[in-house]
This record gives structure tokens, sequence and C-alpha cells, in this order.
């Protein structure tokens, strides 16, 4: 019998800390498995966040550094430009790449640094018990908008992938769901195409994935999928931004 | 060796180059520009990388980066930038990164202004973001010492795996002195991390296992262990590395105590003062932190401290001496700066008494 299917070499078999149904560790697993198919896991160096995926560098099995809150991709800057010849990519939170890293964000998109940016967009801030994100929904309630987030007062879910995509710099933006299987097969295409872009010198790319939250959703893990689907994709769709 | 006529800033940027920095950031901000601009214009001549950072905060973050994957980096600012890098220089204490860091202090609080101050010494010597952590501080007194202390600080950084950081002043940047370029050769930048020399460093997992560059330790007792760690090389680091400069110290009944352009005014009053037969030395402390105790291991009557603060280094030379001497102060700061005269008339006020 062929085996077509194995454990990620890139990914250590161990148990991860993520709460039921959310969707990190299905995207650490396809970045695992690209990177495995695409040869990269002796090259590539990854920069994780703050946020629920602080210790991302625990599952992966390649070399990782940290990044202080929201500076993922002024470290990765450094990385890149001192070692071309390595694959880099960030990984990051809503809250990590569009609220307190939004300025990092949008200077390197802009400087076009030839990097590969992995964006969770869970509308939401897990690790610190679910506040509102950047992205949050309107009337989407969290423990700082108990009443919903209104746009009086807290303004409007930001849509920073249409807004990196108005810079020239920018090569590729596509906006993926981890909500079905079928849409995890569209991420992990989008996420190889975002490494192809960094091994082919085309430059600044970056993969938003709509991502379940469960637990500060206040939905059960299926429910949050329907929501994804049904809610998230209405006011973030889903395809290529550019 | 033939000498060249060069700025402070100048002579920091071209000592960093020679020391084989190969990556800087930073960020406009006055009186330190002029380094920036020497690194735009010979960084990447040099086969390095030059960034000019969207902020304080993205620069030194970067330098964290290009340290992680094992360059000689660096990044320089002014007082209220160097406030904006202190959650970053923390993070690179915390994960062991050499980085050397250059505060070319103005006036504060605040905005302050670009006037030429020492009012950063407790953000420099003590740790100027959270945790317990210590930056190696060098403090050059002129252009050459500028050139000098910068090539120490890189090897110094890695060394101990440590930020180091250049403190110097308005004064000392803007000011154009005669510079030997010593021992080193005019173009090292553009390498790249040797796995050999620094085996940490985040270079690809090729032949061997995967590195992690982190400052977090979120399982019970992990991060104490970090920290003890951290304090046994910084325990290592104030016995091995202090530097001082001293001055008729032998007979002296008032030693001066001052650093950076500080100190040269002091000189010129301790030099007119010995011309009138006053016996007065001077302590000129070269590494702030860790701070030349060993300088007043044996103790003179009197000590005067003159810095362009409130007294700032004053407390550290209050600890170095425990109660054994007495000691003055005269300070300035917020674009004031003590004069020759000043110390002189201070001087004959306590000589004496």
């Amino acid at each position: 019998m062929d085996r077509i299917y194995s454990h990620p070499q890139s990914l250590r078999d161990v148990p991860t800390h993520y709460c039921p149904g959310c969707g990190h560790g299905l995207a650490h697993r396809l970045i695992a498995e690209a990177v495995d198919e695409l040869g990269l896991r002796e090259q590539v160096i990854a920069v994780a966040p703050v946020g629920c995926a602080v210790i991302a560098y625990d599952y992966w099995d390649f070399d990782c550094s940290e990044a202080a809150h929201g500076r993922a991709l002024a470290v990765a800057t450094g990385i890149k430009r001192v070692r071309p010849q390595n694959i880099v990519f960030t990984y990051q939170g809503d809250g990590d790449l569009a609220a307190i890293g939004t300025n990092e964000t949008i200077h390197a998109a802009n400087r076009g640094e030839n990097l590969t940016v992995f964006f969770i967009n869970n509308a939401v801030y897990g690790m610190t018990g679910g506040q509102m994100a950047p992205t949050t929904l309107l009337n989407q309630k969290t423990s700082t908008t108990p009443e919903g987030r209104n746009a009086q007062f807290q303004g409007y879910p930001l849509k920073i992938s249409e807004m990196l995509a108005l810079l020239p710099g920018v090569k590729y933006i596509e906006r993926v769901s981890l909500g079905s299987a079928q849409d995890i097969t569209k991420t992990k295409k989008a996420i190889k195409k975002a490494f192809m872009n960094q091994i082919e010198g085309i430059g600044f790319s970056l993969v938003e994935m709509l991502s379940p939250c469960p637990t500060y959703w206040g939905l059960s893990p299926c429910e949050s999928l329907d929501w994804i689907k049904n809610i998230m994709a209405k006011e973030f769709p889903l395809g290529v931004i550019k | 060796m033939p000498k060249i006529l060069m700025s402070g800033n100048d002579a920091i940027a071209e000592g960093a180059l020679r020391a084989g920095c190969s990556f800087y950031a930073g960020y406009p901000i006055t009186p330190q520009n002029e380094l920036t601009a020497y690194m735009a214009n010979n960084m990447q001549k040099r086969g390095g990388v030059f960034i000019q950072a969207e902020a304080e905060v993205a620069a030194i973050n970067m330098v964290f980066g290009a340290s992680a994957a094992g360059a000689r980096s660096m990044t320089s600012s002014s007082s209220p930038g160097i406030s904006l890098k202190q959650e970053g220089i923390s993070y690179i204490a915390g994960a062991e990164l050499p980085a050397v860091i250059v505060n070319i202090m103005r006036g504060g609080p605040g905005l302050g202004n670009i006037a030429p101050s020492q009012s950063d010494y407790f953000q420099a010597t003590r740790s100027g973001g959270h945790g317990d952590y210590h930056c190696i501080v060098l403090a050059p007194a002129s252009v050459q010492e500028s050139y000098d202390l910068t090539y120490l600080a890189f090897n110094l950084a890695d060394k101990y795996r440590a930020p180091a950081i250049i403190l110097g002043d308005g004064m000392l940047g803007q000011m154009m002195e005669p510079l030997e370029l010593k021992n080193q050769s005019p173009c090292l930048a553009g390498r790249q991390a040797k796995p050999k020399t620094k085996p940490w460093a985040l270079t690809g997992c090729a032949g061997r296992k995967a590195n992690v560059v982190k400052s977090f330790y979120l399982k019970e007792g992990d991060l104490e262990k970090l920290n003890l760690k951290l304090q046994k090389k910084y325990q290592e680091i104030t016995a091995k590395e202090q530097r001082w400069e001293e001055l008729f110290l032998d007979d002296a009944r008032v030693v001066l105590v001052a650093y950076g352009s500080m100190a040269r005014i002091a000189r010129a009053a301790v030099k007119t003062l010995r011309g009138k037969g006053r016996r007065v030395g001077l302590v000129r402390p070269v590494s702030l932190w860790p701070f030349p105790k060993k300088a007043f291991a044996r103790p003179k009557n009197k000590y005067l401290v003159v810095e362009m603060s409130y007294g700032q280094m004053l407390e550290d030379v209050q600890l170095a001496l425990c109660g054994e001497a007495k000691i003055e102060f005269l300070g300035r700061s917020g674009g004031g700066v003590p004069s020759e005269e000043e110390i002189i008339l201070k001087i004959n006020k306590i000589y004496n008494g």
C-alpha cells in the first residue's frame, strides 16, 4: 500500500495549548506541510507573534524567532536583509498585525520586503481573554465591547489586507478561510504561493486566514465554522485581493 | 599613522563599520543625524545593510532580527528616541542577543531640546526597559574614543551576548577632532553569521536542531533560571569590564568625577587648578555600567561629582564610596553645561572646608 499522508516533519509531535476548535493548529499544520513539500525546512526562519501563537516555535521544527508584540515584520526585515538566502515568514494575529503593529506592517509592505506573512484573523484577542480586536465585527460582543462593537465609539472592522493592497510594494494578498475542508485546501494553495513568491523574489506576500475562535465567540466549534461562512466572510470577503 | 578630521557621530559610525557591523537601522533625530547619514553613505558600499526605519521602535526590532540572524547590528538615536527603543532593548537582553545602541543624549524630559545633556544616565545604567537586566554602557570623551569604544562595544556585546550602549552627548557627537583609524581593516561589513562563532543564530536548521531566539519562559521556574543566568553574566561583566581614567590621584585633596564631554571640562579645571598649586585629581568613568567602583577603592577625602544632569552618576559615586568620603555635587541640565569657571569656584569653596 502507498503511504499518501504522514505527520509533517516540520511539525513537532507534541500536544498544543490551543482550545478545542481553534484555527491555529490547522494553520500551523498547513504551513508545516507547505514548508515540507517545498523542501524549505532547513532554509526557513519563522517569526512568531505575541498572542495565542506566541509559542508557535514549540510546534514548528525549524528556526524561529520571537518578536515583541506587533514587531514581527521589523524583526523579519532584519533577518531577511542579512540572510536573503533564507525563507523568512511571520505568523501574526489581528491584534499583532493590525493594531499594535500596524506601523511595522504598513512600512514593511511599503518597502516591498521579500517576506511572507500569515495573518490569522479571528476577530478577537484570544490570549488575553477575548477583548475587541481591530477586526472585531460590528455588534460582536467581546470583553471590552460587552454591548457589542459600536461604530460610534469603537469604529469599524479594519480591513488591513485591502489597505495593504494599495501599496505598490505588495505583490500578493489573498484572504482565505479555515472554515471548511474545501477552504482549507484553498488556504494551503495560498500558503504555497506566498512562499513561492519569496523563493522567486517576487516580493511581499500576505495570506489572511479567517480562523475560528469558539472560546471567545461563545460558540461551539461547529457553530464557529458556520459563523465564519455566514457572518465573518460577509465583512471580510474571501478571494485574491491583489 | 596619519590622522583624519572627523566628528564624534561619524567616528562612531566608522568604528562600527570597522568592527564588522553589517546592519544598521535608524530614524532621524537631532543631534545624531550625521551618524545615520554616514551609515547611509557607507554601509551598502561595504556590503552591509542600511535601513531608514519608519520609527525608533521598528529600528530596534530590526536590529533584534539582524542580530538573531547572526549579524553585528546597530541602531542609534537621541534621548526621546532611545526611550522608544526600551522595549526592544529589554527583549534583546532577555533573548541574550548582542547589539550596539548609540544614544547621543539631548536635553529632557519630554521633547526637551537639542542641547547636550547627560540626563539619560539612569535610563542607560539601570534597566531602561522592563525586567532585571543591564546593558554594558561605555561613555566616550573624545572623537578618538568614540571610535575606539564603539569597536570595543561590538566585541563586548558578542562576548557576553548582551546589548551595549555608547552613551555620548550632542557636544561629542557634533565636534570634530583628529582621529587615528587604528588597527582595523577598512572594509569588514557584509559578513554573515558564522555558525561556528554564533551557534545560536538563526541561519536555517540544516545539519543541526532548530534554533529558537526568545525571551519568553512560561513554565514555572524557567524564567527564574534565565534570570539567574543573566545575573551570573552581569557579575562577570562587573568583575572584568570596569574601565576608567584617573589623573593626579596620588596626592589629590579633592577628586573630580565626571564622564563624557563633561570630563573634558573637568580635566581643564584640574589642569588650571594644578597650575595654581591646588592638589586636585580626576576620575573619569569610561564604563558607566559596570560602574568603575575599583577607582574608588582607596577613598580620598573629598569628591566633587560634575554632571550635565541634576545628579545621576552621583548616586553611583555615593554607592562606591559608601559614606567614606565627603561628596559634593555640581550639575546643570536642560542645556546648561557646568563651565570650567563654575567648577573652579566650587573647588575653591570646598578645598579647605
